[in-house]
């Protein structure tokens, strides 16, 4: 334990440096004719320090509290609906959705509700279909309850690989993302702000493991809920609380006038609409941080709820972003001081992810800016965070213990090696951030979603529901989905034109998850009555002990006692 | 009221899960008449309403896919808001309510009919 608390107290004092190195680079950015930035930056960081520091000093008491495997990865299973219902809200609102979906209504009106929609329905399927029953099967990953009764080498490499490639693709994107705000918010390189989150992320997992995981995503989901309501009352108190007013004033001063009132050109074919449809609605459903956190509750009646107040924490917020885009469009495209000036039109200073950031500053000036801005990087902390715990989890717990040390290892040995791994995928995240810098990473949420929907979600669903599920029906079906959903978005416009320098795409759909989640269910489905082996007999009658014990909760793992 | 999970839990902290006795209650479970009626319930109540939320959303889709002009009729004469918004904000707002309809049953009814079966089956 001591060398523990040395470790962490190195590591901070790493980050301090790294800090007063990036602070460095701002202050000589801001030499270079920024200086109206300069004064609001110091607001930013003087309120990130302050969550900072706050998270850190949760991460040494979690650090204290961390002993045992189940702390370590449920936190002992001793979150309370309410609070694990605000920790996947933390883990779920990421800063592209803060960030995109108010840009996309402020470019174009009415269809950030449909990616406000898509995320949102995945849940009540969650809480129908699934959240009971894993937290029933499960210990603390997924992978548990698709190895429930079938091969564990097999299922659970393949859960395992399904879970790493969706953890990386998205921890690309948040750290790209990441990379890009904190440059424009706090005039900081690049480089040091991929670090940066990089080395907290490490922190907290590492040290502080599901505890401060949680706490890291409860305070963010308070912040952001918090500062996302501040920002939209602003904007509803300028137009007398009146929508009608507030879209009248928008049609007037958007270029595209009456046309961002209905949905446009974002989802140009019908194909491409119920595609990204399904991928949003079902990949929710196959994401490993989000399924993790169903096991950090005590039992199955504090699961659904967690469910609901998640669901309505996030819809609640979706709302929110929705009147924020509107807002945008109203206060900071009509200002002259927010717009690019070389660009024209209604681009933004900074790229038109900043729209919810300038609304905040015409809302509530400097200081309200500098709120929001630490917020935003509050929010990238918590999702990087849980990916990373998700992440190592699949490598200690599935791929270490059970697969190649066949269940012979100790709980301590599993941590140590969870805690390595958080630090590798960390280095990973980081140097993963630092390449893809440049690139165009808009499809990686379409591609992580897709893979989750087409991967995880059909093994997942038919372990859970279907008697005659077999071993070799669970991993080449799933198989086929994961293949078949990456390689329709490597050979679409996303990736195959606009980042292999192709003419033409040879996939003409932007989303993969109508063909490729229905390949998987169909492809498992195939191979499990095509299966006749002893094991799959077995496998199919061990269905009823499994099923007794995910409807009643009959012999499920309880929470730790504290 | 004791949370049916608490009870397996109990069971779960004397070491006995995957033992005789953890068997036996399985066994107690299977061919009580009330694990049939708890698991026909819920699963048909799950289901249900899964169906109205795939059906709200995908039809909500099929709009945006084949019927964008009904998204953007206004909601009357000189009024700015058009239907495509009460819709799908609906669906928001459909989809929380009914996460909480079935919590309601599921941490009422439900959960009082599990915890009978956990009780009969020791």
């Amino acid at each position: 334990m001591r060398t523990t608390m040395t470790a962490l107290a190195g590591a901070l004092a790493a980050f301090g440096t790294l800090l007063a190195t990036g602070t460095a680079a701002m202050a000589a950015g801001a030499d270079l004719g920024q200086a109206a930035q300069q004064a609001t930056n110091w607001h930013a960081i003087v309120m990130f320090l302050l969550f900072v520091a706050g998270t850190l000093a949760i991460t040494y008491w979690a650090a204290k509290r961390t002993k045992t495997a189940a702390d370590f990865y449920a936190a002992g299973g001793g979150i309370t609906g309410f609070q694990n219902g605000l920790a996947i809200a933390g883990d779920y609102m990421s800063a592209a959705s803060f960030l995109g979906i108010s840009a996309l209504v402020y470019g174009s009106g009415y269809d950030g509700l449909i990616f406000s929609v898509g995320w949102l329905v995945g849940w009540p399927i969650i809480l129908f279909l699934i959240a009971e029953r894993l937290r029933n099967l499960g210990k603390y990953t997924f992978a548990d309850v698709a190895s429930y009764r079938l091969g564990r080498t097999p299922v659970r490499t393949f859960a395992a690989t399904g879970s790493l490639v969706v953890v990386i693709f998205y921890l690309i994107g948040q750290m790209v993302g990441a990379g890009q705000l904190i440059k424009l918010l706090f005039g900081m390189e690049y480089i040091y702000a991929v670090i940066i989150v990089g080395a907290l992320m490490m922190i907290y997992v590492t040290f502080g493991g599901m505890v401060a995981t949680t706490w890291v995503q409860i305070i963010k989901a308070g912040l952001l809920l918090s500062g996302a309501t501040v920002i939209a009352f602003g904007v509803m108190y300028q137009f007398g609380f009146s929508f009608e007013q507030l879209f009248a004033r928008a049609i007037e001063v958007h270029p595209k006038h009456e046309a961002i009132m209905s949905p446009g050109t974002l989802v140009s074919n019908p194909i491409d609409a119920v595609s990204l449809g399904i991928a949003l609605m079902f990949g929710t459903a196959g994401l490993p941080h989000i399924l993790m956190r169903f096991f950090t509750v005590p039992d199955a009646r504090e699961a659904r709820k967690s469910v609901f107040y998640a669901t309505g924490f996030i819809g609640y917020f979706y709302i929110l972003t929705f009147i924020i885009g509107f807002g945008a469009i109203c206060l900071v495209a009509t200002n002259p001081a927010y717009l690019d000036v070389v660009k024209g039109g209604l681009n933004l200073r900074g790229g038109n992810n900043m729209a919810a950031i300038h609304l905040a500053h015409a809302i509530g000036g400097d200081l309200f800016l500098g709120f929001i801005s630490a917020v935003a990087f509050a929010t990238i902390l918590a999702v990087v965070s849980g990916l990373t715990l998700a992440g190592a989890s699949a490598i200690s717990h599935d791929l270490y213990a059970s697969v190649f040390m066949h269940g012979k290892t100790t709980e301590g040995k599993e941590v140590t090696v969870s805690r390595y791994a958080s630090l590798g995928l960390g280095v990973i995240a980081v140097l993963l951030g630092i390449v893809f810098e440049k690139q165009n990473v808009a499809f990686i949420v379409a591609l992580t979603f897709s893979v989750a929907a087409s991967a995880n979600f059909p093994v997942l669903v038919m372990s859970m529901f279907w008697s005659g599920l077999t071993t070799r029906g669970a991993v080449i079906g799933g198989t086929i989905g994961l293949v078949t959903s990456v390689v329709l978005v490597v050979l679409s416009k996303a990736v195959w034109v606009q980042s292999f320098g192709y003419a033409e795409p040879i996939v003409p759909y932007a989303y993969p998850a109508i063909f490729s989640m229905p390949a998987a269910f169909f492809f498992t489905w195939l191979f499990s009555v095509l299966d006749n082996s002893p094991r799959a007999a077995k496998e199919r009658a061990a269905f009823e002990a499994q099923s007794i014990r995910s409807e009643t909760g009959l012999g499920a793992e309880g929470a730790a006692a504290h | 009221m004791i949370a049916a999970a608490a009870v397996a839990r109990r069971i779960v902290e004397g070491k006995l899960s995957n033992t005789a006795q953890n068997l036996a209650s399985a066994e107690k479970i299977r061919n009580n008449p009330k694990f049939r009626e708890l698991v026909s319930k819920r699963t048909r109540f799950a289901w249900t309403l899964s169906v109205i939320v795939l059906v709200m959303y995908f039809g909500f889709i099929a709009l945006i896919a084949f019927n964008k002009a009904l998204l953007a009729t206004p909601l009357g004469v000189g009024i700015n808001t058009t239907i495509g918004f009460p819709l799908g904000v609906g669906v928001i707002l459909g989809a929380v309510i009914l996460t909480g309809i079935y919590v309601y049953r599921a941490n009422g009814e439900f959960d009082e009919l599990n915890r009978q079966i956990i009780e009969e089956s020791r």
